[in-house]
C-alpha cells in the first residue's frame, strides 16, 4: 500500500509540476531583458512599460471590458429571472430546461461562434461590440443561471415561509429575505461570466468586426504575427487578472457560509 | 410554455404561476440566439454555395457526401485520434492525482482541488502560448535537451501531432480529476482494503476493485475531457502544423478561407453529432450506475 502511494504521489507531483510549469516559466521570460533570444539577458520592466504605450492595445482592452461588462449585466440580468422563474415550474420542466441548459456549454465553441456569425450576417447586422455582446450574453446565461439554482435550492424554504407568514408580500419577501441571502451567489455568478466573457476568444472571433478587437483577439494576432517579448508581459498580466478575479470569488464564498 | 402551473414545494399555485414568467426574457433570448443561429446552420448544411461564396437555397446531400473525401476523412480521423489519445493520457496523469487528493487529509482537499483548477482559470490563449515558448526551436525544451547532451539536434516539436496533444491534455486535465475526485472521494477505503488483505495483485486491485467502483468518474471525466478535445481550435491552430489540422480548424477553413458555407455547416453537424454521442454515453453511464451522481 505505501509503496503504491508513493507511486501516486510522484505522478500527482509530475501531473502539478506540469500544470504550473508553462505558466511559471511564462512569467519568468516576461522580465527578461533579451529581445529574441530565450537566454537570460538581465530582469527588466520594459515590455509591460512598452504595453503601456501601445495604443491599439489599450482600445482592444477598454473594448474587452466594455463587453464584459454588458453581457455580465445582461446575462446576469436574464439568468438571475431564469432561475426564480424555473422555481415555479414542475420538476420535469425544472429537468428538461437544466438539461437543455448544459447544451450551450457543451457544443464546441467553434460551432456556437459560426452558428451566431451565419445569424448576424444574414440578418444583415453589422459585426461589431453590439453583436459580440449579444453573442457572450448567450454562453452566460446558462451559467448563471446553474450558479444561482444552486445557491437557491440549499435556501431554507422556511425563510420565505416565514417572511409571507408575518404578512410581506412576494416582492418584500424577495428583498428582504431571499435575494440577501442570495447576494454571495450573485457576485460570484457576475464573477464567472466577467472572466469568461473577458477570456472568451472563439465565439468573439467569429461575431466581432474590424473595429471590435478585444484583448484575446490581440493577443491571438500578436501571437499569430511573430513572438515579440511585449506578449510574455501581457500574458502575465492577463494571468494576473484570472488569479486575482479567483481569489475574489472564493473570498465571496467563504463569506457564503 | 412556461406559463402552466404547477404547483412544486412550498411557493403556492398562484404565487408559481406569476413566478415562472421570469424565465421567458432568457428562454426567447436563448432560443433567439442559440436555437434559430443553430437551426440556420442546420438548413445551410443542406444548401449550395454560391459561385462567390454566399448560399443558394436548392436543397442537396451533396455537402455531407463531400466529407466522404479522403482529405476531410483524414482530418476528422485525426481529430478523433487525437481527442482519443488526449484523453487517455489525461487519464493516466489524472487519476493519481485525483487519488492522492481525495486520499489526502480532509481540510487540505479544498486548497489541493483548486490548486488543480487554477491554470484552469488562466486565458486558454496564454496557456497554449507558453507551450509555444516552450516548445520552439530554440525553446527551453531543446535548450535543456541539448545541454544534457540527450541530443545533438534541436528537436523538432513546435507545430507538430505531439504539440496538439501536449497542448489539448494541458488544457483539458483540470475536467479530468474533478469527476475522478468525487468518485475516489466516494469510493470505501475498506473495500480496497479488503483486496489487498486478500492477497490481490497491485494489478487486480485497481482493474477489480477501484475501477469498477468509481466507474462514473472515470466516464464523466473522459467525456469532460473528449468534448472539447474533438472540438478545439485554437490549440491546433497554434501548436499544430498544416498536417495536424482538426475538426475545428476545418470549419474555420471553410468559413473564413475558402467560403463554402454549405460545407462549413456540414462539418459543423457532423462534429455535433460526435459531441452528442459522447455526451449520450455519459448520461447512460450515468443512469446505469444508478445513484446520484451530480449531487452539487
Amino acid at each position: 500500500m505505501t509503496r503504491k502511494a508513493v507511486g501516486l504521489r510522484a505522478v500527482s507531483l509530475l501531473a502539478l509540476l506540469f500544470l504550473y510549469g508553462p505558466i511559471l516559466v511564462l512569467v519568468a521570460y516576461s522580465f527578461n531583458a533579451a529581445h529574441l533570444s530565450m537566454a537570460w539577458h538581465g530582469t527588466t520592466l520594459k515590455w509591460y512599460v512598452a504595453l503601456i504605450h501601445d495604443e491599439a492595445l489599450l482600445a482592444a482592452t477598454a473594448n474587452s471590458v466594455v463587453i464584459a461588462v454588458v453581457s455580465t449585466i445582461g446575462a446576469t440580468v436574464l439568468g438571475g429571472l431564469l432561475a426564480f422563474g424555473m422555481e415555479g415550474m414542475s420538476r420535469s420542466r425544472q429537468q428538461l430546461l437544466e438539461g437543455s441548459l448544459v447544451l450551450p456549454l457543451m457544443i464546441p465553441e467553434v460551432m456556437m461562434g459560426v452558428a451566431l456569425m451565419l445569424f448576424f450576417l444574414l440578418l444583415n447586422m453589422p459585426l461589431g461590440l453590439t453583436t459580440v455582446i449579444l453573442g457572450h450574453i448567450v454562453f452566460n446565461i446558462p451559467l448563471v443561471t446553474i450558479m444561482i439554482r444552486t445557491r437557491l435550492r440549499k435556501l431554507d424554504p422556511a425563510l420565505r415561509e416565514a417572511a409571507a407568514d408575518l404578512g410581506a408580500d412576494a416582492w418584500d419577501t424577495f428583498r428582504y429575505v431571499t435575494f440577501p441571502l442570495l447576494r454571495p451567489a450573485v457576485w460570484g455568478a457576475v464573477l464567472v461570466a466577467f472572466t469568461v466573457s473577458l477570456d472568451d476568444f472563439l465565439v468573439t472571433f467569429f461575431t466581432a468586426g474590424p473595429g471590435a478587437t478585444t484583448l484575446p483577439l490581440k493577443v491571438y494576432s500578436m501571437i499569430k504575427s511573430g513572438v515579440t517579448p511585449e506578449i510574455n508581459a501581457l500574458s502575465a498580466l492577463l494571468v494576473a487578472v484570472s488569479m486575482a478575479c479567483v481569489a475574489l470569488s472564493l473570498h465571496l464564498q467563504r463569506r457564503e457560509v | 410554455m412556461q406559463t402552466r402551473t404547477t404547483g412544486s414545494g412550498t411557493v403556492s399555485p398562484r404565487e408559481s404561476c406569476r413566478s415562472s414568467w421570469l424565465a421567458v426574457p432568457a428562454l426567447v433570448w436563448m432560443a433567439l440566439f442559440f436555437l434559430v443561429p443553430l437551426g440556420l446552420v442546420f438548413a445551410i448544411s443542406f444548401a449550395s454555395r454560391g459561385t462567390y461564396g454566399g448560399i443558394v437555397w436548392e436543397f442537396t446531400t451533396a455537402n455531407y457526401l463531400d466529407l466522404l473525401h479522403p482529405l476531410y476523412g483524414k482530418i476528422l480521423g485525426h481529430s478523433l485520434w487525437y481527442a482519443t489519445l488526449t484523453t487517455a493520457c489525461c487519464f493516466v496523469l489524472g487519476f493519481p492525482l485525483a487519488y492522492v487528493i481525495a486520499r489526502s487529509p480532509a481540510r487540505w482537499q479544498p486548497a489541493l482541488l483548486l490548486l488543480v483548477m487554477l491554470p484552469f482559470w488562466t486565458n486558454f490563449l496564454v496557456r497554449t502560448y507558453a507551450w509555444m515558448i516552450l516548445l520552439r526551436h530554440d525553446g527551453l525544451i531543446n535548450n535543456a535537451l541539448v545541454s544534457l547532451g540527450l541530443v545533438t539536434d534541436r528537436l523538432e516539436l513546435l507545430y507538430t501531432p505531439t504539440a496538439v496533444v501536449i497542448g489539448l491534455v494541458y488544457g483539458y486535465l483540470p475536467f479530468m480529476v474533478l469527476p475522478l475526485y468525487v468518485a475516489v472521494e466516494r469510493l470505501d477505503p475498506a473495500l480496497v482494503e479488503a483486496a489487498w488483505d486478500l492477497y490481490a495483485s497491485r494489478w487486480a486491485v485497481f482493474s477489480r476493485v477501484v475501477v469498477p467502483l468509481t466507474m462514473p468518474g472515470i466516464v464523466g471525466g473522459c467525456v469532460l475531457v473528449f468534448i472539447p478535445s474533438i472540438g478545439s481550435f485554437i490549440t491546433p491552430d497554434l501548436l499544430g502544423g498544416a498536417r495536424s489540422m482538426m475538426i475545428g480548424n476545418l470549419i474555420q477553413h471553410e468559413y473564413l478561407v475558402a467560403r463554402d458555407w454549405p460545407l462549413g455547416s456540414a462539418v459543423s453537424f457532423v462534429l455535433m453529432a460526435v459531441v452528442m454521442a459522447a455526451v449520450a454515453l455519459h448520461y447512460r453511464q450515468a443512469d446505469r450506475s444508478a445513484g446520484p451522481v451530480d449531487e452539487r
